[in-house]
């Protein structure tokens, strides 16, 4: 196969629109007719509902109609919200429903829908509807829902446990019960919201004549969401289809179906006229899923050479009010542990738990980013109490690539056992050793040491699943007018796409990637689909584009084989065109071949080909393919305030073969960026009352251009055997790695403090608190 | 009843007269009554930059303003970069170093930036950093926007 586009840093066909503030996100879409909605939402984390009068604000200027559990229609009162992946260990599926229907579970939950012919209106009579609540006690920390007595998250639940599950290889008591070295580590992490900078919105719009929807939506999947509305209104296929726009970012939890989507729709169907909700930032930060906290208790036992022979603990995981993706994210979590070290016996329990708290769903990382701290503190560990360099112990501990394939012994979320596919994990760690000067370091330290500086470096390496199954598809149709699009179920949020997909076509049909239109994310287009999530999509939509477009070619050049009289063999692409090799000029066009494709009416079908100059694949992995990533941090402490600052990143990392490397580049770098923001910042506090008190960016920190630094990237490149393009994913290995290597860097620089770093975020108030008189005696 | 008033504001060169809410802000007077809806909005309270227009030449929050404080001024926003539908040196510089992701912050940024050139022709990568301290992105990880300040600047001092 001739490359000319694939692995080009080509522009992004994406960029002029957004660049003259031309695109269209979910807000810019304006229907005729079109209601506002606001949501009136629970105060309190876990209270009773009782009567709620609407009177008030139904006679306020501009209302068309207050919503409440009451006026719901049936299939809608019947069911709560569908649980997207359930799981047999899930022993308490809660979830909710449209709106409250006598029991808010966190503040923000929606009470009742508002629909007015503005915004400003819909939230003026908002604050006029009436509700009596009755406070309950709440859940607020996942610890201390375990706790005997503890109040319930849920009236009426047996426990506040969601799940219990456990993970084994080998016999890892046994193996402790004959360890040269056990070393216990406690853990805490937490990492906030995704925090995408357009907020969550839909437009939705009933069609009377044909009883049906079509939802506009800003979301990282548009079948599952389809198919969350059948299921919640009880309809045919031809009764919903639903169209994601440009999207301004999602990060995993725009992934999710929301009930604000089923309330806009009842409204719509109510008055008529479609109705537009678009989350303001309060309520993002209220009832947007989150990902938080996890507590760690672990063990390592190691030989006396830093071999580790067995890893064991448990894990509290919080699961928040309800469980929308099941077990999925303390399971990704749970089983990414291992990471790229060998590790013959290995046991840990996970309870996930809920509290009064929006639920968690994965972010950007998805559980990974807090099983590497929890791998790598451990790693650090073992490397402090045997005296030897950190990077030593890892190097002991490497997974040689000669294993690969390597099954780690347990069973991944898509159902397979963990097996990597490929990957040097040796080579990626001393190719960041050697980009990040780590053998020099040590004078560095020195040096800023003698002027009272404290420098630390942090490692740390990571293995991540990506190109989850069960597949994505594409169709590549050339239309009668020559012109090429590709239609996907693939949904960006700023991945590029519509570029990266095109390339993969461009190289298939021998023609400019420019000429490659790509549709995504509109049910309409394409009859299934999974979205964008879990850096899945090179491998799955990428594979079945090429697929697609291979079969596209071939066809083409079926049909012009016989409108020419010439082999197909003597054929090739170019252009637009199908040719003759040996003599150019002697072609057709694809609009010729297109037009001979859809045949003519009252004449059969030549040579038995399926009519249309088209095709559609799904392709479907047989298992994850793992990308793998080393990240070495160095940064500087200030002890007096706590605060870090990040000298140097350095990121090698292998994804495969790369689509587009300048794009690859940018999704690391935004990768680490959100790593920086999780080990440095980003918190999500709640009172005891479970209420939230960091609800704006003053209180709820990102970080800023001048608190990342810049990375420095080197790229191995493995490909992987089990797709045909040889892709990994690319998304979220920034992330993954990012945070383990900062706070690593982070207990390096307080070392001479005796200051061990357990708990992500670290900010620079528990810095200060952490060195304790050390700080204070500098300061008074 | 809603307090309203008259208001006309020129926008990108172009004056518009309309009877305002007097609680309506400036990004949702572009946003909803002009339809300019390359002006962003994604935090409502003058954190996260989106919104950024330039209002008399200087830089503002058109979330935090209201429209009729606009009464008789010049507001200049992302659509009136790229004259006659060509890229300007910022923009294409932003397409080159794929200084963009999901988009969203990008208008923001832009006109963040275009008030910054033109008091810092020549700016170190500190200073542009510093700049951009008022915008969140939260897909790019801020390298390749700095990467194509930088570069813009330099075409722009070429005459490029
Ligand atoms: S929307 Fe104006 S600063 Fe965020
Ligand atoms: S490009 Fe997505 S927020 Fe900046």
């Amino acid at each position: 196969m001739a490359s000319t586009w694939f692995g080009a840093s080509v522009k992004r066909k994406e960029d002029p629109a957004f660049l003259q503030g031309k695109g269209r996100y979910i807000d810019d879409i304006h229907l005729p007719g079109m209601l506002h909605a606001a949501f009136v939402r629970s105060p309190y984390a876990h209270a009773k509902v009782g009567r709620i009068d609407k009177d008030a604000a139904l006679t306020m200027p501009g209302v068309h109609a207050v919503l409440t559990f009451a006026d719901l229609p049936e299939p809608v009162r019947r069911q709560t919200l569908p649980l997207l992946v359930p799981h047999p260990a899930l022993r308490q599926p809660f979830m909710p429903h449209a709106l409250v229907k006598d029991e808010a579970c966190y503040v923000g939950e929606p009470v009742a829908c508002v629909i007015a012919d503005s915004r400003y209106l819909a939230e003026d009579a908002a604050d006029r509807v009436e509700v009596e609540y009755q406070p309950l006690p709440a859940v607020n920390d996942c610890r201390d829902a375990l706790g005997e007595g503890a109040p319930l998250a849920h009236a009426g639940a047996e426990s506040n446990v969601a799940a219990r599950f456990p993970l084994r290889v080998g016999d890892a008591d046994r193996a402790f019960s004959g360890a040269a070295h056990v070393f216990r580590e406690k853990i805490y992490q937490h990492r906030g919201g995704p925090f995408f900078i357009e907020c969550r919105g839909a437009i939705a719009q009933y069609d009377a004549a044909a009883d049906s929807y079509l939802l506009h939506v800003s979301s990282q999947g548009s079948h599952r969401l389809k198919r969350c509305m059948l299921e919640m209104f009880d309809l045919g296929d031809h009764q919903v289809r639903v169209v994601t726009p440009d999207v301004g970012g999602g990060f995993g939890p725009k992934g999710a179906f929301y009930p604000e989507y089923v309330n806009i729709a009842v409204a719509s169907r109510l008055t008529g006229r479609p109705v537009k909700w678009i989350e303001d930032r309060r309520e993002n930060f209220l009832t947007t899923h989150q990902e938080r906290d996890q507590y760690w208790d672990m063990e390592i036992a190691v030989e006396g050479n830093a071999k580790i022979i067995g890893v064991r603990g448990q894990l509290i995981h919080e699961t928040g009010a309800y469980v929308p993706w099941g077990i999925v994210l303390p399971w990704i979590t749970a089983t990414t542990v291992p990471g790229p070290y060998v590790i013959p016996n290995f046991k840990l329990d996970v309870v996930s738990v809920f509290t009064n708290k929006i639920q968690t769903t994965p972010v950007r990382g998805a559980g990974r980013p807090e099983a590497v701290v929890t791998m790598e503190r451990l790693m650090d560990r073992v490397a402090r109490e045997l005296k030897l360099d950190r990077a030593e112990v890892r190097r002991r501990n490497f997974i040689q690539p000669g294993q690969m394939p390597y099954n780690v012994g347990i069973i991944f979320r898509d159902g397979r056992p963990v097996t990597y596919d490929s990957g040097d994990y040796p080579a990626c760690q001393a190719a960041a050793l050697a980009a990040s000067d780590y053998a020099g370091f040590g004078s560095r330290q020195a040096e800023a040491r003698k002027a009272g500086r404290h420098l630390g470096i942090g490692i740390s390496n990571a293995v991540e699943a990506t190109g989850l199954g069960p597949y994505e598809g594409a169709t590549a149709r050339i239309a009668t007018s020559g012109k090429i699009a590709v239609y996907t179920g693939a949904t960006p949020q700023g991945q590029s796409h519509k570029t990266t997909l095109a390339q993969i076509a461009a190289d298939q049909l021998g023609v400019d990637y420019n000429d490659v239109t790509v549709v995504t994310a509109d049910t309409a287009t394409i009859s299934l689909g999974m979205g964008t999530f879990a850096a899945r999509t090179a491998v799955n939509a990428g594979s079945s584009v090429h697929l697609a477009a291979k079969e596209v070619a071939a066809k083409a050049k079926k049909i012009a084989a016989g409108m020419m009289e010439c082999m197909e063999d003597d054929l090739e692409l170019d252009g637009g065109y199908v040719r003759l090799k040996s003599a150019p000029d002697v072609r057709k066009s694809f609009a010729e071949i297109a037009v001979r494709s859809i045949g003519t009416p009252g004449f059969s079908m030549a040579g038995g080909l399926a009519p249309g100059l088209e095709h559609t694949s799904y392709f479907t992995p047989e298992q994850s393919v793992y990308s793998n990533g080393t990240h070495v941090a160095e940064v500087e402490v200030d002890i007096e305030t706590g605060a870090v600052r990040i000298l140097r990143f350095t990121v090698a990392h292998d994804c495969g073969r790369v689509i587009n490397p300048l794009i690859v580049d940018g999704q690391v770098v935004g990768g680490v960026a959100h790593g920086v923001g999780n080990a440095l910042f980003e918190r999500m506090v709640y009172d005891e009352n479970a209420q939230p008190l960091t609800t704006h960016f003053g209180e709820y920190l990102l970080p800023l251009a001048t608190d990342v630094p810049h990375v420095d990237l080197v790229h191995l490149e493995t490909p992987s055997p089990l797709n045909p393009l040889g892709v990994k994913g690319a998304g979220e290995g920034g992330t993954i790695a990012s945070i383990a290597a900062i706070l690593s860097a982070v207990e390096n620089a307080l070392e001479p403090f005796g200051v061990t770093v357990a708990e992500a975020p670290i900010s620079p108030q528990r810095i200060v608190e952490l060195l304790g008189e050390h700080a204070l005696g500098r300061t008074r | 009843m809603a307090d309203t008033r008259n208001i006309t504001v020129t926008v990108n060169g172009e004056a518009h007269s309309r009877e305002v809410e007097t609680r309506l802000t400036l990004a949702d007077f572009l946003r909803h009554e002009l339809n300019l809806t390359g002006t962003h909005v994604g935090c409502e309270h003058g954190v996260c930059g989106a919104c950024t227009v330039l209002v008399g030449g200087t830089s503002a929050r058109a979330c935090l303003m209201l429209a009729v404080q606009c009464e008789g001024q010049e507001v200049v926003t992302v659509e009136s970069l790229a004259a006659g539908g060509k890229l300007n040196p910022l923009q294409q510089a932003f397409q080159d170093h794929h200084g963009l992701q999901c988009g969203f912050c990008t208008p923001g940024i832009l006109m963040t930036l275009t008030e910054f050139l033109r008091e810092y022709p020549d700016p170190s990568e500190a200073e542009v950093r510093t700049a951009l301290t008022g915008n969140l992105c939260r897909c790019t990880g801020y390298q390749a926007i700095v990467a194509a300040t930088l570069d813009a600047a330099k075409r722009m001092r070429g005459g490029a």
